[in-house]
């Protein structure tokens, strides 16, 4: 008995400290957010100077909007472009359907320095001024191929029928396509696109490689800045995680969407 | 149906340049010598070889035994961790794994950063081990500093696929096991361990891929004079401007991920 309850008590504490090991420097920075000044070791006293700070730097703000802006737009832009694509595939011939796949795949599978070089050097070559146009478009590029996995399985699990129906029903093809197709495979296009959301406000290495000219993401912000002790990162950080953690949370109030990360792992291998 | 075909149509050829050309492009560069211009083209192994200098080659061996060491830690934590999860009940593990997958959804620049002020030498670890009356540990700027960022931000990576084969497995299994008369050690080994090799095999690749090429946390963790094949390959196009040799190591880069890859399916169709 005793030996048993030593082996359930490590046990919760082994997940507690993995939990430690994950939350503590997400705490610590938002601890000191409040800190009334500059060290990042000495809480000296609760003060708001950073949340002032962080909302009178215009560059930070510009990138926060450069951040979003480009997450909504290449979302949009990825889940309608991933959705066509994954419904076309299901009906192309089998050759192109093993091609696409595999050319598809590449994205996923390749570290990201090697697609952001990629896109740099087609970028140059084709004189695209670097900037917030080349970002968006890599961004679009990386997100799509996410999309396309989440929404091919569900097309493949629809019915062959079901669109011939439609349209034996009167339905134009169109009409088909949009409320018959779209509305069965919905599961699928918004667990794509929330994948390609969270991958385009997240990246880094893609975004570095290709904008310029001033335009910059928060994570490029956040790397220009590291050079010097900042507590205004830490504000930054510190709403970044919040509207985060509330999002996740919300998302899996609906219990399907559970584990998408998990599913994106899963993706993302063989 | 066959009114959809041609919905394939955009992305074949959004593929065809956003993918395939940005690789003929990189293999371009990677065997030419002619700087930045296609005029006057000329073909070379140069960069390839130059690779094999021992400069060079030592910041791959470095590179790859730094990933290999994060993936067998990541395994060894990860492991313990999705085991111990899998055997709450179902509630519960939900609610776990979700505290898992949330720190991945933030910014992982923003959570290699706060790193910084618990390691650097005035920091917050060291304020407390000074209080233990134990002297200051230099921790930032040293491989132990990029280690525990890489294995902070990398090991959720390890974590849910294990614990997605785990969840999966069938529980008849293991009594069977036990009914037939194995020791927990035997079981553990002989047929829960077995069976969880597909996700132990993802959670491998990942983790492996992901530390390998990343350039952020050696530079912020490591200092500017940390160097792994990321921060090569990224000096070559920001600062050094040597748009050839940077070509080949990315693409020296690919071919080693894919060989890893290549090389756990094996061992999975094997298993299997």
């Amino acid at each position: 008995m005793l030996v048993r309850r030593i082996a359930s008590l490590s046990k919760g504490l082994y997940v507690l400290l993995c939990f430690a090991f994950f939350y503590t420097p997400i705490f610590v920075t938002m601890i000191f957010s409040f800190n009334s000044s500059k060290s990042l070791t000495k809480f000296t006293g609760f003060s708001l100077r950073w949340y002032t700070q962080l909302i009178e730097n215009s560059e930070i703000m510009s990138a926060v909007w450069v951040s979003v802006s480009v997450a909504a737009l290449a979302t949009a832009i990825s889940t309608v472009l991933g959705t066509i694509t994954a419904i076309g595939l299901s009906k192309s011939r089998k050759i192109i359907k093993e091609w696409l796949t595999n050319i598809n795949n590449i994205p996923i599978m390749n570290p990201e320095i090697v697609t952001a070089i990629g896109l740099m050097l087609l970028f140059s070559a084709m004189k695209f001024e670097k900037g917030y146009l080349t970002m968006l478009l890599a961004h679009i590029s990386f997100c799509t191929p996410y999309v396309i996995t989440s929404v091919y399985p569900k097309v493949r699990g629809l019915d062959v029928n079901i669109a011939n129906a439609a349209m034996d029903l009167g339905a134009t093809p169109f009409q088909a396509l949009t409320k018959v197709i779209v509305p069965m495979i919905k599961p699928g296009i918004t667990a794509g696109m929330l994948l390609a959301f969270t991958m385009s406000f997240d990246d880094f290495v893609i975004s570095y490689f290709v904008s310029g000219n001033g335009v910059m993401n928060i994570s490029m912000i956040v790397y220009n800045m590291t050079k010097r002790t900042n507590p205004t990162i830490n504000a930054l950080s510190t709403i970044v995680i919040v509207v985060i953690f509330v999002a996740v949370l919300v998302v899996n109030v609906i219990p399907k969407l559970k584990n998408k990360k998990g599913r994106k792992i899963n993706e993302k291998n063989i | 149906m066959r009114y959809f075909k041609n919905l394939v149509k955009p992305y074949i050829a959004w593929t065809a340049v956003m993918i395939v050309i940005p690789i003929f492009m990189m293999l371009l560069y990677s065997i030419t010598n002619s700087g930045n211009s296609l005029v006057n083209i000329q073909f070379t192994f140069e960069n390839f070889k130059r690779f094999t200098e021992p400069v060079y080659l030592s910041v791959f061996i470095k590179s790859i035994k730094l990933g290999l060491i994060t993936v067998v830690i990541c395994l060894v934590l990860g492991y313990a961790l999705a085991y111990i999860i899998s055997q709450f009940k179902e509630s519960t593990q939900g609610v776990l794994i979700l505290l898992v997958t949330i720190p991945m959804w933030i910014n992982m620049l923003l959570r290699t950063y706060a790193w910084i002020s618990l390691l650097s030498d005035n920091g917050i670890i060291n304020a407390f081990l000074d209080k233990l009356g134990i002297g200051p540990i230099k921790m930032m700027y040293t491989d132990f500093a990029v280690m525990i960022g890489q294995i902070c931000d990398f090991l959720p990576f390890m974590i849910i696929p294990i614990h997605t084969s785990l969840s999966k497995m069938d529980k008849s299994y293991v009594e069977a096991a036990y009914d037939l008369g194995a020791n927990p050690v035997q079981t553990f080994f002989k047929v829960v361990f077995k069976l969880s090799i597909p996700g132990v095999l993802n959670g491998i690749i990942m983790v492996f891929l992901l530390s390998i090429s990343t350039f952020v946390i050696p530079k912020l963790l490591g200092g500017g004079q940390y160097v792994l094949i990321g921060n090569l390959i990224e000096s070559q196009f920001v600062s050094v401007g040597d748009w050839n040799f940077g070509s080949a190591l990315s693409i020296v880069l690919a071919g080693i991920i894919l060989f890893a890859i290549k090389w756990m399916k094996k061992i999975d169709t094997g298993e299997n």
